[in-house]
């Protein structure tokens, strides 16, 4: 394979993960907008650092209200991470490497392309926007389908699913960074409805709510939260869950290119590291300081895939 | 142009329908128009899927188009084909044969067949290629050789397309879409496939790989990228024969060999489809600012370390002022009298055929000798007086720029407009396949048609669109 094909997949990949993440993020945002009486447009503000979008938005505008931020993070060009940026890249660097890709994947991803253009060609209004993250969250959904269902498991896999991972993992770190001063063990407000909202507000972040209910009830505890988010192995968005697929992939691609390159051992010392350990340790160390371990750690890795496999030179 | 002299594939000239399209026609009056028209947007739907799209250069509104798609097929008779096919032989040997000779001996020129500064003078003569004989010996890979049809037994060649054909994705796509939504038209008519032409590329550029390879030869192609116009054709292309698409800077030179940057190291390519024009091809030899291509790829090219496909210079070959020797060409290197007929050629670099041209400018076509894509060029009967009077102060600041042609009644063939079946001009591409082994031909290729009523101008660029073309078994 081309190292440029493996960096497209990558990117394609990431991309993807990226938009249905930030779509995400809007729908948490407009949820707790509607049903919380207590919640403000600073909510959005909130949203928006999760999504990194933040800094750029306050280039760009004065003050944080609602249908400002929805659009900054939905559709402005401007904001290279909003859903339609980030469709219009995964599109882009599908059609870089569309002989990597099955026929299917191909077509999903134009369609979800084609879908996104239309709905996102103007402001959308506030009726419409369940409506229209319901259609592009089914598109994405489409195209992870068309991945899993027809994609041989080669390397052309391995890196759709190292870029999958690698930016799901960062995304979940992020949302964990931007409230871990609302899951730290405190004795102040517990159980208040400001904390509650917080907490649901990561949940929902994440799509984790059903998940976590399933496991722990409906009573919201912030240690049970971390440690699903964190330790989870069940719980496909959770840190120890994305740095194990990150492993196992990265792993496929050393056996089948007969080679053990650094990004390997990268993963690896992540995984044992910093997930090995119960929950209560993380909080001894710092819930802060290990979440910007985390990140450190998973852009160096990033780096690390880019020159093991040969993605620019 | 008289209307009652053009001839239509489907009626001729004289109202009665012809074999080729009995079936069709049977077909066509059982069928509702309305679904006719729905089915040609559920085609056009199909094509934006798939993402059919070439770029426009020059538009910045439209990044991607579709070419226009006509559901009504051309269809021609397999004996017809068969002539066909024996004609574009001749000729694609013959163009094989020249481009040895113009590289070696220039027995042609010696010959006193062809003027020496044709040959010397031609901004499409690669001096590089001199004394270089590619491996297998084939220059023309791939050739697409235009044909229009005039009557029921008369072709003309309108161009030889020796440098890097494009549209056979059209081709093979349009077939897949017709399949997909008249499968019962395809179980009427016996037509002849033309599915197997990637797999037959694949196999007709391995034959030609050089001597250095051992095993199964690492075939690729070149694309310039992206944001070219036919982007997806080429990554089409690679997708089907199962080979990478690869960019200028994929790929460098290592231990005399054109190398691709892979996931796991630098691996030599044997066969290099490239579709980046020779001034591209290589910023040492060729144009320094280049970022298309590949640093030494001609060097390695001379010392036989790649097949380049097609060869580096072919466009000597299809140059249009060229082009007019080509009844001569065919004559001298197969000693056969040319099958397909060439279009009477002025060429207005000679005196008398220029103040030809100038007198009777209004009845003829002029062409840029380097021209291609319809773009620069004059159809003097649909053309304004003015514009005739500027087109005229080009030809005398520049006459050896320019060819001049008749302008023929192209045949015509049914598309289907709001009322119905409705007669539009065509145009139709061949593609050729060449390796030592043998020419090889499908049976069918790309049909270009002007939608516009009594317009010649086939070109995508220029509006035009296209249909599945059929050859039958007869």
């Amino acid at each position: 394979m081309l190292g440029k094909t493996a960096n497209g997949l990558f990117w394609m990949y990431r991309y993807l993960e990226r938009a249905e993440n930030t779509a995400r993020l809007i729908e948490t945002g407009q949820r707790i907008a509607l049903t919380r009486s207590g919640s403000t447009d600073d909510e959005w503000r909130s949203i928006m650092q999760t999504a990194g979008v933040d800094g750029a938005y306050h280039a760009h505008h004065d003050t944080v209200t609602k249908d400002a931020a929805i659009d900054w993070m939905l559709r402005s060009k401007e904001n290279g991470s909003s859903v339609r940026s980030c469709i219009e890249a995964a599109r882009l660097n599908a059609r870089m490497v569309r002989t990597a890709l099955t026929h299917e994947v191909w077509e999903a991803t134009n369609s979800a392309y084609m879908t996104a253009r239309d709905l996102l060609a103007r402001k959308v209004s506030e009726r419409d926007l369940p409506g229209v993250l319901g259609d592009l969250r089914q598109r994405s959904a489409l195209v992870r389908g068309a991945t899993h269902g027809t994609m041989l498991r080669n390397d052309i896999y391995d890196f759709a699913r190292i870029g999958t991972f690698l930016e799901r993992a960062d995304n979940t770190a992020r949302i964990l960074d931007v409230k871990y001063y609302v899951l730290l063990p405190s004795v102040m407000s517990v159980g208040s409805s400001i904390d509650n909202v917080q907490w649901e507000t990561i949940l929902r972040s994440v799509s984790a709510r059903g998940g976590f209910r399933m496991e722990y009830g409906s009573h919201y505890e912030p240690r049970d939260i971390a440690h699903f988010l964190i330790l989870d192995k069940r719980m496909p968005r959770s840190l120890a869950f994305c740095i194990c697929k990150l492993r196992d992939n990265l792993g496929y691609l050393c056996t089948n290119y007969g080679a053990r390159p650094p990004a390997f051992a990268k993963a690896d010392h992540i995984e044992r590291k910093f997930l090995s350990h119960d929950i209560d340790a993380i909080f001894d160390y710092g819930l802060h300081e290990y979440l910007q371990q985390i990140l450190g750690l998973l852009s160096d890795l990033g780096g690390q895939i880019e020159l093991d496999y040969r993605f620019y030179k | 142009m008289n209307t009652q002299d053009i001839f239509d594939e489907m009626w001729g000239t004289s109202e009665t329908l012809r074999p080729p399209y009995a079936d069709f026609k049977t077909w066509y009056d059982g069928e509702e128009p309305k679904r006719l028209r729905a089915k040609q947007r559920e085609a056009e739907e199909l094509f934006r899927l798939t993402g059919i799209t070439f770029n426009v250069y020059g538009r910045a509104e439209a990044e991607e188009r579709l070419i226009p798609f006509d559901i009504v097929p051309r269809i021609i008779s397999g004996r017809e084909w068969q002539k066909l096919g024996r004609g574009i032989e001749q000729r694609v040997r013959a163009i094989n044969a020249f481009l040895h000779d113009i590289y070696h001996k220039q027995e042609i020129v010696r010959a006193g067949r062809i003027p020496e500064e044709m040959i010397s003078r031609n901004a499409a003569f690669l001096p590089h290629m001199i004394g270089v004989t590619p491996p297998g010996g084939i220059y023309t890979h791939i050739v697409g050789i235009d044909l229009v049809r005039t009557g029921d037994d008369q072709f003309y060649v309108l161009e030889d397309n020796a440098r890097t054909p494009s549209g056979v994705s059209y081709m093979l796509e349009n077939r897949e879409t017709m399949l997909r939504m008249f499968p019962e038209l395809f179980s009427r008519n016996r037509v002849q496939p033309v599915q197997n032409y990637p797999s037959d590329l694949r196999r007709s550029l391995a034959a030609c790989a050089p001597a250095v390879t051992g095993r199964k030869p690492t075939v690729a192609i070149l694309t310039p990228g992206i944001y070219n116009s036919a982007y997806f054709e080429h990554a089409f292309l690679a997708d089907q024969m199962g080979v990478e698409l690869v960019e200028g800077h994929d790929l460098r030179v290592t231990d005399g060999r054109v190398a691709m940057r892979t996931t796991e190291g630098y691996k030599p390519i044997d066969v290099l489809y490239r579709r980046v024009d020779d001034d591209f091809l290589d910023p040492l030899n060729f144009n320094p600012d280049s970022a298309l291509g590949v640093p030494g790829i001609m060097d390695v090219y001379r010392a036989g370390g790649i097949t380049i496909a097609n060869a580096p210079g072919t466009g000597i070959a299809d140059d249009k002022a060229i082009y007019s020797y080509m009844p001569d060409i065919v004559e001298f290197y197969t000693g056969e009298r040319p099958l397909l007929e060439n279009v009477p050629t002025w060429r207005c670099s000679e005196e008398d055929s220029l103040a030809y041209v100038l007198d009777n400018l209004a009845d003829l076509v002029v062409k840029e000798v380097h021209g291609s894509g319809g773009y620069g060029m004059l159809i003097g009967p649909t053309s304004s007086k003015k514009e005739l009077a500027e087109f005229r102060k080009k030809l005398r600041a520049r006459p050896g720029n320019y060819i001049a042609q008749p302008t023929l009644s192209l045949s015509t063939v049914p598309i289907l407009g709001r009322s119905g079946l409705t007669p539009r001009h065509v145009d139709l591409r061949p593609f050729v396949l060449c390796s030592p082994e043998r020419v090889h031909i499908t049976p069918g290729g790309l049909t270009r048609v002007a939608l516009e009523k009594g317009s010649l101008v086939v070109n995508s660029s220029q509006g035009g669109g296209t249909k599945d073309t059929w050859v039958l078994e007869d």
